[in-house]
């Protein structure tokens, strides 16, 4: 089977943006290859960029594989897919600010009840509730693929915690320090500003009754988290605190964190706690990560959380499915981005579909991420699949299922030289009262493994540096 | 700055200078324990150690020899021992990561170094074979450069402000507490009458003792004498150009404490204590401590200096 390959499309022809890539493949030996993937890992573990994995002891501190080879992206392709993450994501805002608001929504019809107020990630806590200017998804993460020239597809939509932008900037610092040729040679659009960016909007979105000088923090379960090291290099680049639960605390609704010169104010907190753990007078009480008394802070507004509590209806995959719709219904444009048509096994026509194709399908949870708890027929034996059929079975709401993706590919570098793996692609949309703003690229998470389909980090995926380069650019050197 | 960011950095320092010392007692006790009897090997050179870092009872509970490679493997890696060396830099880097933030870039790539290249140790020791001699020097060098290689990481990279301040007070509160558990473990060779008694035999204690704190050669350019008890003493606790003795540490102490008054403009019970603790050293003659008591004066000292820690905690990293 071939793939459309990022390099060289389906046919083998190059295309435009990889030349000088293509032609630096071709003319540096593999030992050069091998010998800067090597300082590149050298690089990586020195500052520490590790990743945790659940359920692996020995593990508990791994690298996510970083690959050399840069993942490509036009100006002009950037551009639509720029303008396409901006449309998904203002309606995002729109449809989680009706969904705790008016519901219009559910009143015309365009996405049934049920679907929202059962979804495990429904607050009911927020309803009446309007977040501080209006934005409930201060950061979001849009998984994008893409099967040939023409589309970008939406995978999934992540707008309750997203990680992996350190890895969209710590990729680049690397690059920059091991291939300064490369980067003579292509004029690659910056990423560093995300940081700026990120601050400037969470300044923007503190309640309006917060004081002049306001106080942002970052909220961290604390080291043992799998994306420690991505928040402790965020606060850093934010130059802001990074707090866990306890150095936190709440006195007549108003959040202050313990300094060594006594308690300081808090008005926006950059959370990277799922809201479960958020408030254990709310929410789920045995957790030791959260702060007492917080959402009684945050609903009097007195304090801005970001992303707001109650987005991860947007995750939900079955709402996912709605989202051509909801973008309609919102933005009244046609969606600029693509969904991957999808099966709903709530529908019972759907259902019988996906029990009579399971072994050509992808399942997934509605709730699931992390690659964990999805099903790829293709790559799953009989008995795999009939265990996941009993699942399905038992709860058929709880799942839909999607046409296994011919992903693209994008040439790597592997034990056995350089070959095609399938790469998907994460940007990052952030929305503040002063605009949006997409950092150019994102961050490119690619299947190691020969023919997988899988990229997600706890599954053993890598990443990859990606650019935005010019149309036109110079000849090669 | 965040309580707990202060509390980490004060610890931080505290377990690499942990480490340190220990590394110092063992080269010091290796040294003792190739020495013919009639030179003051008398076999028990590895107590010693144990008794300086606070741990002789654990070890007892846990092994009944103490001989040298025992004692290596409890001091340097084991997981049971809170104050091991390997205990130590995990835990330092624990506290490092904890406040990566507060950290500048060289301060935690040498702690995230050093707590690599000890896995790869841990990874390719095997506890049953003993290390050889050389393997062991390796090793000890390799703790010292880590205190040396943070140390100059924090001076000459650190913003002068509260961090930087904390970071140091940990380093000093732990290093004055080490030299007084050296004095407190030896003080009967370093009381007047010993000379007399020990004579020449004490010699290599002594000079263990100033090894143990890398004092050996200051020793011969302050005093321009002879190894004598009395002066090992006052060098270790009264001179304030000796990095290690007690009264250079309080010096440190109270002037960091001080900044830091100073800074948040408000001066509490630690700076207090530190004051009082600094001139306490001071103000004693070496006759009135010999009077009172080395043992005493050292065990008082020890928990002022504990309670320090605590008031610290209190005044600063309320929880």
């Amino acid at each position: 089977m071939t793939f459309f390959d990022e390099m060289t499309g389906a046919d083998g022809v190059l295309r435009a943006p990889y030349r000088i890539i293509h032609d630096w493949l071709e003319t540096s030996p593999p030992e050069l290859l091998e010998a800067r993937r090597a300082q590149a890992e050298h690089m990586f573990r020195r500052i520490g960029i590790t990743f945790a994995v659940y359920g692996e002891k020995e593990a508990a501190e791994r690298l996510i594989p970083f690959d050399l080879i840069p993942r490509i992206l036009s100006q002009s392709e950037w551009t639509r897919l720029e303008a396409g993450l901006k449309q998904r994501v203002t309606a995002l805002n729109m449809f989680i600010a009706d969904v705790y608001g008016a519901q219009s929504v559910i009143r015309a019809g365009v996405v049934p009840a049920d679907i929202i107020l059962r979804n495990a990630c429904y607050r009911p806590e927020m309803a009446g509730f309007r977040a501080p200017h209006d934005i409930w998804v201060h950061i979001a993460g849009i998984d994008i693929v893409r099967v040939d020239d023409k589309d970008f597809y939406v995978l999934e939509d992540n707008a309750r915690t997203p990680s992996g932008v350190s890895y969209m900037l710590e990729n680049r610092e690397v690059m920059m320090r091991l291939m300064p040729d490369l980067f003579m040679r292509n004029r690659v659009a910056p990423v560093e500003n995300y940081t700026n960016d990120l601050l400037s909007c969470l300044k923007s979105v503190a309640p309006v009754s917060a004081p002049g000088d306001r106080t942002a923090v970052l909220l961290t379960p604390g080291q043992y988290n799998s994306a420690y090291y991505e928040h402790s290099f965020l606060a850093d680049r934010l130059g802001v605190e990074l707090v866990e639960g306890g150095d936190l605390f709440v006195r007549d609704d108003i959040v202050y964190m313990r300094t060594t010169r006594g308690p300081q104010r808090v008005d926006v907190i950059y959370r990277r706690i799922d809201d479960e753990f958020l408030d254990p007078l709310v929410f789920r009480p045995d957790s030791a990560l959260g702060v007492p008394g917080l959402m009684n802070a945050y609903l009097n507004g007195n304090v801005t959380l970001a992303n707001a509590v109650g987005t991860g209806i947007a995750d939900d995959k079955a709402i996912y499915t709605y989202m051509p719709e909801i973008i309609r219904f919102f933005t009244g444009e046609e969606p600029i981005l693509k969904n991957v048509p999808t099966w709903r096994c709530r529908d019972a026509d759907s259902l019988k579909y996906v029990f009579e194709h399971l072994s050509e399908l992808v399942v997934k949870e509605v709730n699931g991420s992390g690659g964990y708890g999805m099903l790829v027929g293709p790559h799953a034996t009989a008995q795999q699949i009939a265990e996941f059929a009993l699942k399905i079975k038992a709860d058929p709401a709880n799942y839909i299922a999607q046409p296994t993706l011919q992903l693209s590919t994008c040439p790597t570098f592997c034990d056995a030289g350089t070959g095609p793996r399938h790469v998907d692609l994460r940007p990052f949309v952030l929305s503040g009262a002063n605009g949006m703003r997409v950092a150019p690229g994102g961050l490119t998470r690619v299947a190691m493994k020969e023919g997988s389909l899988v990229v997600n980090s706890s599954q053993g995926g890598g990443t990859k540096d990606t650019w935005v380069i010019e149309d036109l650019h110079h000849d090669p050197l | 700055m965040l309580a707990r960011s202060a509390e980490n950095l004060f610890w931080v320092a505290r377990y690499i200078e942990r480490a340190d010392f220990s590394a110092r007692m063992i080269d010091a006790a290796l040294r003792l324990a190739t020495l013919p009897k009639a030179y003051g090997g008398d076999g028990n050179e590895w107590v010693s150690p144990l008794a300086a870092v606070g741990n002789l009872d654990l070890f007892r509970k846990v092994h009944d020899k103490q001989d040298q490679n025992t004692v290596f493997n409890f001091l340097a890696f084991d997981r049971e021992n809170p104050s091991s060396i390997r205990n130590c830099i995990a835990n330092a880097r624990r506290a490092a990561r904890a406040v990566r933030t507060a950290l500048t870039l060289e301060m935690w790539e040498s702690i995230n170094a050093a707590w690599l290249e000890l896995s790869r140790i841990e990874s390719e020791r095997d506890p049953k074979n003993p290390m050889s001699r050389e393997e062991v020097d390796r090793f000890l060098d390799f703790v010292k450069a880590i205190s040396r290689d943070f140390d100059g990481a924090a001076y000459r990279t650190m913003l002068r402000d509260d961090a930087y301040w904390f970071n140091r007070i940990g380093l000093y509160a732990e290093r004055a507490d080490n030299t007084a558990r050296i004095l407190d473990v030896k003080y009967h060779l370093l009381l007047p009458q010993s000379e007399e008694i020990g004579g020449t035999l004490d010699y290599f204690q002594w000079t263990a003792i100033l090894r143990s704190v890398s004092a050996l050669t200051a020793y011969h350019w302050v005093y321009r004498e002879s190894v004598k008890p009395w002066l090992v003493m006052d060098l270790l606790v009264q001179r304030s150009e000796m990095p290690r003795s007690l009264v250079s540490c309080y010096e440190n102490i109270a002037r960091y404490l001080d900044l830091i008054g100073q800074h948040y403009g408000q001066q509490g019970p630690s700076q207090r204590l530190a004051r009082s603790v600094h001139a306490t050293l001071v103000n004693s003659s070496r006759e009135e401590i010999f009077q009172r008591g080395l043992h005493e004066f050292v065990t008082d000292f020890i928990s002022s200096n504990n309670r320090l820690s605590g008031m610290l905690a209190e005044q600063y990293f309320p929880s």
